[in-house]
C-alpha cells in the first residue's frame, strides 16, 4: 500500500507544493492538509513545510502551532507519527515543544540563501535512515531566522543522545550554536530541519537529489525497515 | 480603562543582533556613549471587564513570550500612563 504523507498548509506557508511534489517522486501520495482542519485524514506522517506562516508575526512559528491542525499533530506525534519540520516547519515544531530550544534572528542579520554542505549525524531518525551516519549531503539553505539556539544543558543533552541529526559544513549560514542544522526528539520520530530536502530532489531544479532521502527514509520507516 | 502591558526581552544569554546593528548606528547620529542596545517587545492588553493579570501572565507565558529565550513582565498601567508612554 503507498504511504500517504500530509502536508501542512498554514497561511502564508510557500513550500508546501514542493514538499508534495517531493513526497510524491520519493514514491508516496502526498496528502495536502490545512491549518483550520484538525483532521489528520488517515495520513502516515506529517510534513510542516518552509514558508511564513501567520507572517512571522510576533515569532516565527509562534501563532501556527495554535492552529488547529497543530493540535491534533502534537498529540500524534507524541504517539510515534513521523513529523518533518523543515525551515518554518521547524520552528513551528519548537514552538510547539515538538523540539527544544529556539530559532533565532540569522547572527549578520542577512537572509542566507545557498546551496549548503550538510552532514547527517544520525542516521537512526525516522526522517534520515536511508542515509550513512556522517554521509555529507548538499540541499538548499534560505533563510533569515535559522540561528538555533537552546541552553548549554539542552545542547550537551542533544548531542549525548545522538539527537543532533545534521550539521551544516564548511561554512554556518545563520550563527546556529555547534553548526546545527537539524534535530530530533527522545524518539526519533520528530526531526526540524532548517536547510530544504523538498529542494533537493530533482536535477531540473536543484543542486543534488540528495534531499529525496529524507522522504524515503519516512517511507522505510514506516514498512518498518530497520534504521 | 486601565491595560495589562507586557514587556518581552529577549534573555540576557541570548545574542541580540538586532539591538547590535541599532548600537553599531549611532556612531553615525554622533552618539559615542552608548555600550549596548537590546530590542525588546511591548505589548498592550485590554480585557473586555477588569483586567486580570493572572489572565494576562498567561498569556505571556504560553503565546507572547517563547521562555526559551525570552523573559517578560507583567504589569498595570493606567490609560493616561499608557498615552505618556507613548508621547
Amino acid at each position: 500500500m503507498t504511504a500517504r504523507v500530509g502536508v501542512v498548509t498554514f497561511p502564508g506557508s510557500l513550500d508546501d507544493g514542493d514538499a508534495a511534489r517531493a513526497v510524491r517522486i520519493a514514491g508516496a501520495e502526498p496528502v495536502r492538509l490545512w491549518h483550520g482542519d484538525a483532521e489528520l485524514h488517515g495520513v502516515d506522517a506529517v510534513v510542516l513545510p518552509g514558508g511564513f506562516s501567520y507572517g512571522d508575526y510576533l515569532r516565527c512559528g509562534a501563532i501556527a502551532r495554535f492552529a488547529p491542525v497543530m493540535e491534533t499533530i502534537v498529540d500524534a506525534a507524541q504517539g510515534g507519527l513521523p513529523v518533518l519540520g523543515i525551515c518554518n516547519g521547524f520552528q513551528i515544531l519548537c514552538e510547539a515543544h515538538l523540539l527544544p530550544g529556539a530559532l533565532t534572528r540569522n547572527q549578520h542579520l542577512h537572509f542566507r540563501n545557498r546551496d549548503q554542505v550538510l552532514r547527517i549525524e544520525s542516521a537512526g531518525t525516522a526522517w534520515t535512515n536511508a542515509f550513512q551516519p556522517g554521509q555529507e549531503v548538499l540541499i538548499p539553505v534560505k533563510n533569515g531566522e535559522g540561528c538555533y539556539v537552546a541552553d548549554t544543558a539542552t545542547l550537551d543533552q542533544l548531542e549525548a543522545e545522538g539527537r543532533v541529526v545534521a550539521r551544516y559544513v564548511g561554512g554556518n549560514p545563520n550563527g546556529s550554536q555547534r553548526d546545527i542544522a537539524a534535530i530530533t526528539n527522545a524518539a526519533g520520530n520528530v526531526v526540524g530541519i532548517m536547510p530544504h530536502p523538498e529542494h533537493a530532489v530533482e536535477a531540473l531544479t536543484g543542486p543534488s537529489l540528495d534531499g529525496l532521502g529524507f522522504f524515503t527514509s519516512a517511507l522505510k520507516h514506516l514498512v518498518g525497515a530497520p534504521a | 480603562m486601565p491595560r495589562v502591558v507586557v514587556d518581552v526581552m529577549l534573555k540576557p544569554e541570548i545574542l541580540d543582533p538586532q539591538g547590535q546593528a541599532v548600537a553599531n548606528a549611532l556612531p553615525r547620529l554622533g552618539v559615542g556613549d552608548v555600550a549596548s542596545v537590546r530590542i525588546g517587545r511591548r505589548i498592550e492588553i485590554e480585557f473586555t471587564g477588569e483586567p486580570d493579570l493572572d489572565r494576562a501572565r498567561e498569556i505571556a507565558d504560553k503565546l507572547l513570550a517563547n521562555p526559551v529565550i525570552e523573559d517578560f513582565t507583567v504589569r498595570l498601567v493606567e490609560a493616561d500612563e499608557t498615552a505618556d508612554a507613548r508621547s
